[in-house]
């Protein structure tokens, strides 16, 4: 054995005894991992208070047909533990549902507020919201995938690192803790730079790919606060694919929780 | 009243100056009646209709200053009374801090059951377009309201009261008689009494309630002949009423109960709607949802048209199922069958709508009046069952 080589070869040995003896000092198992990736992504979003922008829908179908939705969108940040944030959206397009809208008032451990109102009878109606897995407006977006993302609503496990495009990406698996959802597990690519969703995977029950949602087109507001502009949702069980364009958001517009009020659907344009 | 007609004219004039929105849609219909007329005059066979309904929208002030223009006519191939026109809504809002004022013509809709909207107030029943008292003429009004965290508030001042309508001679779904001449009000004021009301409103978890107390003309008139026998006369009496409507959403469970106490009508009556709808969600591993509706109704004002106006709903079940198809079209299908519990008349509806297309939608409207007793309040549309079809453009 040649010295050079023996003195590497120590030098690893050494290498590695250090970093097996260094595990436990350190090591954080996997699902501890993708627990503080999660909380560091909700970490950097705190604070933004309200939001608004609108919403272009193309729905398109195995044949290539498109139809659309135009939409508008209000958010507000709830900061209190326990409870989740309240949206709002309104509908522009298609004309024959112009003014319906849907107000959720989102909760963590319990279901989900929600109201609809249907302008052409001026009527407010308490709807259930079991119904996470169902389709939102015929789309292949979930009532759960546009709900707000709480930490608390999964579990977690972090994969692996890889590329993700340009960036590295956490590769982590979240398993939905709440009631009723549609997935068994989702795969979510996050990048290490600045915390923000790149891809989800969605497994349904039986454990098979069902879809895939790409986040395109981030923007930075407040010097903070990413909001990816477009988000792509395909079907890979019935070949159906959603995408949502946003315009550019505004925060901090000054809404107050009385403009997620359920009175305040009575006087919506 | 001279204010809101000045505001009603004026309103053009105000929308001009900002940029206001034209929405709206126009609608071809046509009902056919499956059974020969019940009453001379009445036509037999199908009823063709054309509707428009151009709706305006402004705001400025950075949204704190609405307005609102929603105009309504339908032509009638067969009864000259279902051609009619109405302001549905033409109204200024103003939006504070705390508060918000309207002023102008408006709807507003309460309650929480399907069978029957029992509470629902406000508005009259514009009853030529439709035997389920969901089209309403629009109310001038003055509304204040305020949103606090302790629920809303809301006060109702109505300076001008509005008929209900009725078809003519040539009509299917009227009385023996024609509703038509005179019109009597038990208020010395007559159309010009003011009527008021209050409502709270609160949702606390599951829970969403509304409370109100309403003082004024009662909407729904007692029908009398004329000293001749030969029409009916509207008589519209003064009614106190509190009312109120309650649902406990829990999982895939809506439990409504709407209830009242109204005193004016002969004794004092109460009167209530209450059931629960329960959906089952993406049933056979579709995307549709399947509702089961069940309802009991109960009236008990007294049975003497002379004393309050009739009511077939005395004491009722409702059966129903909704289908929500969740396509791309919003396809929904409405279901259901009001019994009688004394004489077991059966009065069944269905209600379907689809989009065609971006921009077209058609409905589909069917009643079918079945096994109705001689006594029923609904013995006069006994011949009147009937299947609509309505295609409407959406701008």
């Amino acid at each position: 054995m040649k010295l050079s080589s023996f003195c590497k070869g120590s030098i690893l040995s050494v290498l590695l005894s250090l970093s097996v003896l260094s595990t436990p000092l350190y090591a954080e198992s996997p699902e501890e991992k993708g627990l503080s990736i999660a909380k560091e992504m909700d970490r950097r979003d705190l604070g933004w208070q309200d939001s608004a922008s609108s919403v272009e829908m193309l729905l398109h179908n195995r044949a290539g047909e498109t139809s659309k939705r135009q939409l508008r969108i209000e958010f507000l940040e709830v900061p209190e533990l326990g409870l989740g944030d309240k949206s709002l959206v309104v509908f522009d397009e298609p004309s024959d549902i112009k003014g319906t809208a849907f107000l959720t008032h989102s909760k963590i451990h319990k279901e989900d507020d929600q109201w609809l109102y249907l302008p052409a009878i001026k009527r407010v109606k308490r709807i259930s919201s079991v119904n996470k897995s169902g389709p939102f407006v015929g789309s292949e977006f979930a009532y759960e995938d546009l709900i707000s993302n709480e930490v608390e609503k999964y579990a977690y496990r972090w994969v692996i690192d890889e590329a993700c495009g340009e960036l590295q990406c956490y590769v982590i698996e979240q398993f939905p803790v709440y009631k009723n959802s549609g997935y068994s597990r989702q795969v979510v690519w996050v990048d290490k730079d600045e915390y923000r969703r790149m891809k989800i995977e969605f497994y349904d029950r039986k454990e098979d790919l069902l879809k895939t949602l790409v986040y395109e087109n981030y923007e930075q507001y407040l010097g903070q606060y990413w909001r990816a502009l477009r988000l792509s949702m395909t079907n890979h069980q019935n070949g159906k694919s959603t995408e949502l364009t946003f315009s550019p958001y505004e925060f901090q517009v000054g809404l107050t929780d009385n403009a997620f009020s359920r009175s305040r659907l009575n006087r919506l344009r | 009243m001279r204010g809101l007609i000045l505001l009603v004219f004026a309103w053009p004039l105000m929308v001009q100056a900002v940029e206001a929105e034209l929405s709206g849609f126009i609608g071809a219909e046509m009902r056919g009646f499956l059974y020969h007329e019940q009453f001379d005059g009445q036509f037999k066979g199908l009823q063709f209709s054309s509707i428009i309904q151009p709706e305006l929208e402004a705001e400025y002030n950075n949204g704190r200053d609405q307005y609102r223009l929603i105009l309504f006519v339908r032509l009638d191939s067969q009864d000259d009374r279902r051609t009619h026109s109405d302001l549905r809504e033409a109204y200024w809002r103003h939006i504070a801090d705390e508060w918000e004022l309207l002023v102008g013509f408006s709807r507003v809709f309460w309650g929480v059951t399907e069978s029957r909207h029992l509470v629902d107030i406000i508005n009259q029943t514009d009853f030529v377009e439709g035997i389920d008292n969901e089209d309403k003429l629009g109310q001038p009004m003055f509304n204040l309201a305020t949103q606090r965290v302790w629920g809303s508030f809301n006060v109702y001042v109505m300076p001008w009261f509005r008929e209900r309508t009725f078809p003519g001679k040539r009509g299917r779904l009227r009385f023996p008689l024609v509703v038509d001449g005179d019109v009597e009000f038990e208020s010395g004021a007559g159309q010009h009494h003011v009527d008021v009301a209050v409502r709270y409103d609160h949702y606390v978890a599951e829970w969403d309630l509304g409370l109100y107390c309403f003082r004024g003309t009662g909407r729904e008139p007692r029908l009398v002949p004329n000293s001749q026998g030969t029409r009916l006369i509207t008589h519209y009496d003064q009614i106190n009423q509190v009312g109120t409507d309650i649902q406990y959403t829990t999982e895939a469970w809506l439990w409504k109960f709407e209830g009242l106490v109204r005193e004016g009508q002969g004794d004092t009556f109460a009167a209530t709607v209450a059931g629960f709808e329960y959906t089952l969600y993406q049933i056979g591993g579709t995307f549709a949802d399947l509702g089961l509706l069940a309802e009991y109704l109960y009236d008990g004002r007294d049975s003497d048209p002379a004393v309050a106006p009739p009511t077939p709903f005395d004491d009722d079940y409702f059966l129903g199922a909704r289908l929500a198809l969740n396509d791309t079209q919003d396809t929904n299908v409405l279901l259901g069958v009001i019994v009688d519990r004394d004489d077991h008349s059966r009065f069944f509806s269905i209600e379907a709508e689809r989009r065609l297309g971006v921009s077209w939608t058609i409905e589909i409207e069917g009643r079918w009046f079945s096994n109705i007793g001689t006594e029923s309040d609904l013995a006069a549309l006994t011949k009147d069952s009937f299947v609509g079809i309505r295609l409407s453009h959406h701008f």
